[in-house]
Parts: structure tokens; sequence; C-alpha cells
């Protein structure tokens, strides 16, 4: 097979992927040589390295093919790896001035994020089974390291075995689903297995080759039934760690499922949306249920998490191109609400040191009015109440799936919503109802900074970064139908 | 010119810019919380002022919607605004009486001032623009959106059981309106639109209408409140800070019923008239079983509570027999009640402020302490009570009227409301400023000082000249209203030709 690479221009749609990867070797070389090199500095060097990439992302917008079919760039991969990156690139900033506390400050953290986010470029533009695994295996690997970096912490290093554990299961899961995805279709290419597919053909080794391939990927976002990892090791896992698991990985993951959905078993349309209509009722509900009785503020953002994934889903359901779009922008909401809550609760420590509990959080509003605002601003998003962010997310994929029919599903989905309100209202209460305990220390800058942007996005979403994203999203969306 | 184009944009932003003018006023002391006191007041005199000088400008005999104003780039969702008579007169109303609120907060909102008045300032453009919207995914949106600041207000002002009073009013509001939401999701598919002006021409399928009333039934059923979706209510208006409750019963119950004519009767009038029925036994049980529990109350808030619910009953009767005296009543009534309900919860709030507590039996004799505001209460009481001569009467009078053209057993059954809700007030009166004054507790309770006088005597003025001289409302509104009753007489007059021509194929 002769390659198709013929020159280095031809290379142009994974320029990014190029650049991050040479960026990454070089900043790991660097700073093993250069003795005394501070964490903060690298970190920095990596903040800028992603947003280079980003900028060469956008600028450079070149799609195609490339490396005989195995690497596609197109409309809906550029979309998800911008989100990518900014996700990368705002969690290494939210945890700069807090690094030493959670004991991740060794150059190794930016290094290993570095290769995680280009791993999980890759999966986004994975258009092979193959280059699929390679990707999920680099994101996944470097982030095993990462959940276990607090090396001295019980709680992170049992968190890192039990993502290893769970995450080589599901592993070995999708490329069991893989072989025989292959083997019944006779190709590993996405693109060439729906030619492969022909509905009277539709064997029953396929669709044990698809639900496996998909029960692998539902692990990666987290979908009940294969979320029990993501509790423990949201909150066993350094915060800073916890925040870069919860926002980049959930997005490639997503777009991977919706590229192996939506292209490769496209013409079995109906097979799957079974599944992936039970995988979001179950992470709605359980979501809604399960977080009612967490304390931990973490374990809290966990199942939120988990619930936010399940209405991401409700989009995928309705299988269109309106249901993609939909998730295009609940995905880009979702990480800025998460970045955001997340950059909340880096902010805050007390005396007693970071904190972790929901009760800490008594009279915030009278201390810390401005964190306050920003966090009760993020679970009315969170809950979907308009007119913030979060009720847009929502609206667009519920159109997609009410479009569709979808009613039982949808009513489910709304009354979750209405179930999951209640968690997310109890920090609101606590924060403004209930009479301060604690002192809290002054909120770093650059934290400011970032939940002030946040929060004004959020807030004037429809005015401002509404239509621009919608009309992305929309562009994303297409490529794929 | 360009400014009355955009009057109704200028009316619904105005409060949030004052907010956000409000976020820049620094220091906790008292001087800055007079200073915010002030700007909000200035800031809602102003859009009261904007609010008049609106209905000044409708044009009364246009059925149509004016002061329109488009910022869409498709049928999906976009900015639309745009008052008819149905909805027009709402607005002033939260407009008037937001003033009266901030004024009444003075020297009853002591901590955390400055966030008060923000949430109250945000709560009123959700509240107007709910009323001025005229696509239905922003009116979904404002609707929505008022369960923010009325969700802080109870729970951070509020009394002592405020925190299960909030959340109760909160899920029961977001359960009911996210039902409505899959609604207008599939109406959007349905019409294509959600374009208000559009979606009031579109003909939905008689078995898809029945479906969507009844996810926006689940929403404004619980907003009206409806018995027996009134739980929340109660509790809410016992711990809600005196200008939440105010705010609660004068405006956003009114929500509910704007959204049953504009939507409901407008939209669906086959479901409609399937469920009208169905809304007359529900009406009924609201008119006559919440003014029993009225009657046995023994704090002032609830009791009054418990008749709001009431008389939102004769509105629900009222708009579901369809006819033209019914809509025309439950407007006037949805008025009325917001004028009086309001100044009822002003003056408990005169005497909670003095005694902290609404216990009726706390008080007993106020008449000669307080005589200026014996008269004030009085006056109330008998708008309340619905007498002839205030403006409660009218709109009792006109959907007990619509209600008897329609079926005869509901309107006598809601004439047992009118006695009922004479026996309550009239009691709580009785009880409150007649008999012995000599309780310990009460000697030294001064008069109504100047600032809750301007506060209520205004109401007062109000509720005795609309008792006598209804024109403004009923003019303002009559035309929309023959529009709505003449189209939903159209359409179920229609709907058996529709069917029989459907099964004739």
């Amino acid at each position: 097979m002769l390659s198709d690479v013929t020159s280095f221009a031809s290379l142009a749609p994974a320029y990014p992927e190029l650049l991050l990867a040479v960026g990454a070797i070089v900043v790991l070389l660097v700073s093993l040589f250069w003795k005394g090199i501070s964490s903060t500095a690298v970190s920095i060097v990596a903040i800028v390295l992603l947003l280079v990439v980003l900028a060469v992302l956008l600028l450079q917008p070149a799609t195609g093919v490339l490396f005989n079919g195995v690497f596609i760039v197109d409309g809906f991969a550029r979309y998800m790896k911008a989100l990518v990156l900014g996700g990368a690139a705002a969690t290494l900033l939210i945890s700069l001035s807090n690094s030493k506390e959670h004991g991740i400050d060794k150059f190794e953290y930016a290094v290993l994020v570095l290769l995680a986010t280009l791993g999980m470029m890759i999966m986004v533009s994975a258009n092979d089974l193959m280059s699929l695994y390679i990707g999920l295996e680099l994101q996944s690997l470097a982030l095993y390291v990462v959940a276990a970096m607090k090396r001295e912490d019980k709680k992170a290093t049992e968190a890192g075995i039990k993502y290893f554990v769970l995450g080589a299961l599901s592993s070995g899961m999708l490329l069991y689903g893989a072989s025989l995805v292959y083997g019944f279709t006779g190709t590993t290419q996405i693109d060439q297995i729906v030619a492969a597919i022909t509905l009277d053909s539709r064997s029953i080794g396929l669709i044990f080759g698809m639900v496996f391939l998909l029960a692998g990927i539902a692990f990666k976002i987290s979908a009940v039934p294969f979320h029990m990892w993501t509790p423990d090791v949201y909150e066993g896992a350094p915060t800073p760690v916890t925040a870069f698991f919860a926002a980049a990985p959930k997005v490639a993951a997503m777009a991977l499922f919706i590229r192996v959905t939506t292209v490769s078993f496209a013409p079995i349309t109906h097979d799957w949306q079974q599944i992936v209509i039970f995988l979001s009722i179950a992470s709605m509900v359980l979501a809604a249920f399960a977080a009612i009785g967490q304390n931990n503020l973490k374990r809290l953002l966990a199942y939120s998490s988990i619930g936010h994934v399940g209405f991401a889903l409700v989009g995928l359901s309705s299988g269109t191109e309106a249901g993609v779009e939909g998730v295009a922008v609940y995905m880009a909401i979702y990480i800025a609400m998460t970045v955001g809550i997340f950059a909340c609760v880096l902010a805050l420590r007390t005396e007693n040191g970071p904190v972790e509990t929901i009760s800490e959080l008594a009279g915030l509003a009278q201390k810390r009015p401005f964190v306050a605002a920003i966090i009760a601003i993020l679970m009315f998003s969170l809950i979907g109440l308009p007119p913030l962010a979060g009720f847009f997310a929502k609206w667009q994929v519920f159109l997609a799936a009410v479009e569709q029919n979808l009613f039982i599903l949808a009513v489910i989905g709304v009354l979750a919503s209405a179930v999951s309100a209640f968690y997310y209202l109890r920090i609101v209460k606590v924060m403004y109802f209930d009479e301060p305990v604690a002192q809290f220390a002054a909120v770093p800058g650059e934290l400011n900074v970032v939940m002030a942007g946040i929060g004004f996005l959020i807030v004037t979403y429809f005015v401002t970064v509404g239509s621009p994203l919608t009309a992305a999203a929309s562009i994303a969306a297409g490529s794929l139908f | 010119m360009i400014f009355s184009d955009h009057l109704l944009t200028f009316i619904t932003f105005l409060p949030t810019a004052g907010a956000l003018l409000l976020l820049f006023v620094g220091g906790r002391d008292e001087a800055a919380n007079n200073l915010a006191r002030y700007i909000a007041l200035g800031v809602t005199l102003l859009t009261a002022a904007l609010s008049l000088w609106l209905w000044y400008l409708f044009d009364a005999s246009n059925t149509g919607f004016q002061f329109v104003e488009v910022w869409a780039f498709s049928d999906s969702i976009g900015y639309r605004m745009g008052v008819d008579g149905i909805s027009v007169l709402f607005i002033p109303l939260t407009a008037v009486l937001m003033p009266a609120v901030i004024l009444s907060s003075f020297g009853s909102i002591t901590k955390r001032v400055k966030e008060y008045l923000i949430v109250f300032l945000i709560l009123e453009t959700f509240m107007i623009g709910a009323f001025a919207t005229l696509d239905l995914a922003m009116f979904y949106v404002f609707f929505e959106g008022t369960l923010i600041p009325m969700f802080l207000i109870i729970g951070i002002w509020g009394g002592a059981r405020r925190i299960q009073a909030t959340y109760k009013f909160f899920f029961y509001s977001f359960t009911g309106t996210v039902l409505m939401l899959i609604a207008i999701m599939a109406m959007y598919w349905q019409a294509g639109t959600l374009d208000i002006a559009k979606l009031l021409t579109f003909k939905f399928p008689p078995e898809v209408q029945t479906w969507l009333w009844i996810g926006f039934f689940a929403s404004f059923a619980v907003k009206m409140p409806m018995w027996p979706f009134h739980r929340w209510l109660p509790e809410a208006h016992v711990e809600a800070p005196t200008g939440g409750s105010v705010i609660l019963a004068a405006i956003l119950l009114k929500l509910g019923g704007y959204g049953f004519i504009r939507f409901s009767i407008s939209m669906f009038p086959d479901a409609s008239h399937q469920f009208a029925n169905f809304v007359f036994v529900l009406s009924i049980a609201a008119i006559i079983i919440t003014s029993l529990v009225a009657l046995v109350q023994t704090d002032i808030k609830k009791l009054i509570a418990y008749s709001s619910v009431a008389h939102m009953g004769f509105v629900t009767m009222g708009i579901f027999t369809g006819n033209i005296y019914g809509i025309h009543g439950a407007i006037f009534q949805m008025i009325s009640h917001g004028i009086v309900s309001a100044a009822l919860f002003f003056c408990v709030g005169v005497v909670y402020d003095r005694m902290h507590t609404r216990e009726i039996d706390a008080y007993g004799g106020l008449v000669s302490p307080m005589p200026r505001y014996a008269v004030v209460f009085m006056v109330f009481t008998m708008a309340n009570v619905g007498l002839p001569g205030t403006s409660g009467f009218v709109g009792e009078f006109l959907t007990m009227l619509a209600a008897f053209q329609a079926n005869t057993w509901v309107a006598f059954f809601a004439a047992f409301g009118v006695i009922l809700s004479a026996a309550y007030a009239l009691w709580l009166y009785r009880r409150v400023i007649f008999g012995a004054f000599t309780k310990e507790s009460l000697k030294g309770i001064l008069d109504l000082d100047r600032r809750e006088a301007i506060v209520l005597v205004p109401l007062v003025l109000l509720t005795i000249l609309f008792g006598f001289y209804p024109a403004p409302i009923l003019d303002a509104t009559a035309a929309s209203v023959n529009l709505v009753a003449e189209n939903f007489a159209n359409a179920i007059g229609a709907a058996p030709q529709a069917v029989a021509a459907a099964t004739g194929h």
C-alpha cells in the first residue's frame, strides 16, 4: 500500500496533532534535562502550546482523509477538537495556583495532560477502529498516571488503580467488539463499515460487535450502567485532575461515540438508537437520585456529570443531524460549566484546607459574594433554568428528541432534570440561606478571571455566544450526514 | 418615534439595567443601602411611567399585536415582542406595583439590601418579558426565569420555615413547567414556528391539541394555582417577605391566567372545550374548598393566600366558558385581584413589621390605635369580598354571568364562593380590627406612617375607581377578547364538521 503522504503540505489537516506531539516531546525533554525548572513554568508553556495548537486548528481550514484513510479531519472533528483543546488549556490554567497543595506540582503533570490531549485529538479524528483504539489508549494511559500522581495519597492511588482496572476492562470490551465488527463486515475503516452493512445482511454478530464497541465507549463517557468508576475516581483524584477528567476526555469520548454510531452504523440506526435511549434514561435518572445523598462536592459533581452525559445522549437518541448539533452545543456548554464550577471549587479554601464537602460552603454568599454568585449561576445553569446557557443546551437536545417523537424519553428527561434540581439547589441553599461558619482564603487572580468570564458567558449566552456556537455546531453536525 | 418603537424593550430591560447599576454600589453601610434603595425606586418609577405611557399609546380598537419588535433569523427561537388587549394591562400592573414593593421594603428589609433589590429588579424583567414576548420559547425563558429570583427571595429573606417553602414553590413550578417545555417543542415541530402571532392562526389537529393542552395545563394549573395543585402557595406566601408575597399574589399567579387565555383557549380550542367541564369542577372545588379552608386559618397571610386560590377559581371558570363575558371577567378579575391582594399583603406587612407575628389572635381592636389603617384595610377587605363599588365586584359578576350562560350549575356552586368569601374576610376584619383593645403587646402600636400611606393610598383609589368606572380596563381589552371568544366559538363550532369531513372519505 502506497502512502498518500507525498509532501509536508499534504499533511496540512494533521498539523495540529503533529505540532502537539512534537511540542509535548520537546516540553518533556526540556523539563527532564533542565534541573530545577518550576512546574508552574512548564504548565504555562503547556497552556501556551495548547492555545497555539488551537489557533492552528482554527486558522487552518484544511479537511480531508490521511494515512490511508485512518485519520479524518472534517467539520465535526475540528469543532470537537477545539472543545478538547479549550477544555484542556482551561483546566491547566485553573490548576496553576494550587498544584502544590494538591500534590501535582511536578512537570510530568503538564506533559501527561498534553499527551492525553493528543490522544483525544486522535480519537476525535479516528476514521478506523485501529486509530480509534490507539487514540483511546494514548489518552487513557496518560490519564491513569495522572489520577495516581499524588503517590503518597491512599485515595489518589486507589482512584488510579480503580480507573486503570475498569479502563482496561472497557478497552478489552471495545477491542472485542471491534474484532466482531471487523469479522462481520470485513473492514475496520469507519466509513467503509457503512457500505458493508446492508439491512438484510444485518447479522447478529455485527449487532454483538456494535454492542461491545458502544459499551466500551460508554465506559469512557461514564454513561450508566458503565459509570461506577466515576464517583470514586472523581473523589480520589486531586481536584485539578478531576477538573481535567470531567471536561476534555468526556468531549472526546462523546465525539467518538457520535462518529461510530452516526457514520459507521448509520444503516442500523434503529438498533443503536435503543441502546442510546437506554443509556440516556438510565444516566439521567440514576444520577438525579444518586446525587441527592452526596455531601462530598466532587462526588456530587461526578453524578452531575453522569446526568449531563445522559442529557447529551438525549440528542443523539434522535439519530438525526439536529440531534448531533444539539449534542455538539451541549458539550460546549457542559465544558464551560464544568471548568467554571471546578474553578470555583479550587478557589475555595478554609483554614482546614481546600473545601471538599457541601456543608463547608455554608454562608459563602456573605463571605465571598462573588464566588457564591458564580456558583449559584452555574448551579441554576446546570439545572437548565432559562435564561442561562444550560437551558439552551437542554433545549437543543430535547428539541431533536421531540422531533423524532421520542416523547417518553423527553418526559422522563425533563422530570429527571426536575429531580436533579434538588441537589443543585442544595448548594445554593447552603451558600445563601445558611449562616457562615468558616473563613475563606483570598481567591487567586486567574481563577477570578476564569470565573468572571464563564459566568458572563453563561448569563449572556443567548445574546453573545449563542448564535455563533449554534452555527458552528450546525456545520460540525452537517459534515457527518 | 424610534423610542416608542422599542418601548416594550425599554420597559422590559430597564429594571435589569437598574440591577446592573446596583452592582456598582459599593459598601455595606446604611448610606450605601439607602443609595441602592433610591436607585431601585427611581428605576421602577421610571419603568412604571413608561408602562403607563404604553397603555396610553395602546390602540384599543386594534385586535392585532402592537409595538411589535422582531429580531429573529428564522422561525426558531428569536426575540419577538408585542402586546395586544390580552397582555397589555398586565405590564402596567406589574410596573406600577414594583415601586410600591420597593418602597415597602425600606423599613422591613435591613440585611442584604442590595441583593434584595437586585433580585426584585431582575424578577420584574422576567415578569414583564413573559407578558410582552411573542416568541413561545422566550415566553418559557421569562416564565421559568422567574423561579430563580423568587427561590432566592423566599429562601433568603423569608420566615422561619422558608427553606421548605421555597423548595416546595420551586419544585411544584418547575415540574409543571418542564412538561410545558415538551409541549412547546412539539408545537414547534407541528407548526414550524415559535412565533406566537403565527401560532395563533395555526390549526392544530384535535388529537394533538389534547396532549399539548395537558402539557400547558400542567404548568399553568400549578402557577394559578388551581385546586389541588395549590399546596405550595400558602406556605410560599406565609414564609415570603412582604414584597415577595405581593409579587407572588399580584403578578406571578396572573402568568397562569394569562397563559390559559393566550395559549390554552386560543391555540387549543377543541381541547379546551373538551376539558372545560374538568376545569369547571376544579374551579368550583377551588372556590368552595379553599374558602372553607380559609375560614379556619389562624395566620393572616395564610388566610389571604387561600382566598387568592378561591379568587383564581373564578378566573379559570371564566376563561374556560370561552365566551366574551367570561374572558373579559377573568382579565378584570386578575387585574383587580392584582391590586387587592397586593394591598392586603401590604396591610399584613404593616402590622407584621410592628408586631412580628401574623397570628390573628395576637391582634384585636386595632381600630382605636390605628384608625387610618382600619379604613384602608376595610376597603381592601370589601374589595376581596366583591362588594359592588369595588373592583372585586366587576370581575366576579362577569365570570358568574358567563358561567351561568355556559352551565347553570357551575354558576350556582360558584355563588357559594361569594358568600364564603364574605364570611372569612369579614370575620378576619372583625377579629383584627374590632373587638376590645386589651392586648398588652399591642399597646403603643402606631398608625400608618407616611411611607406606608404612599404605598397604600394609590391602591385604595384604584380599587374604588375601577369599582365604579371599569371602562379603562374593559375598553383596552374588549377588541382582543372579542377576537379570542369569536375564534373559540368558531373552532368548537367547526370541530364537528371537520370530524364529519374526515370520516366522510
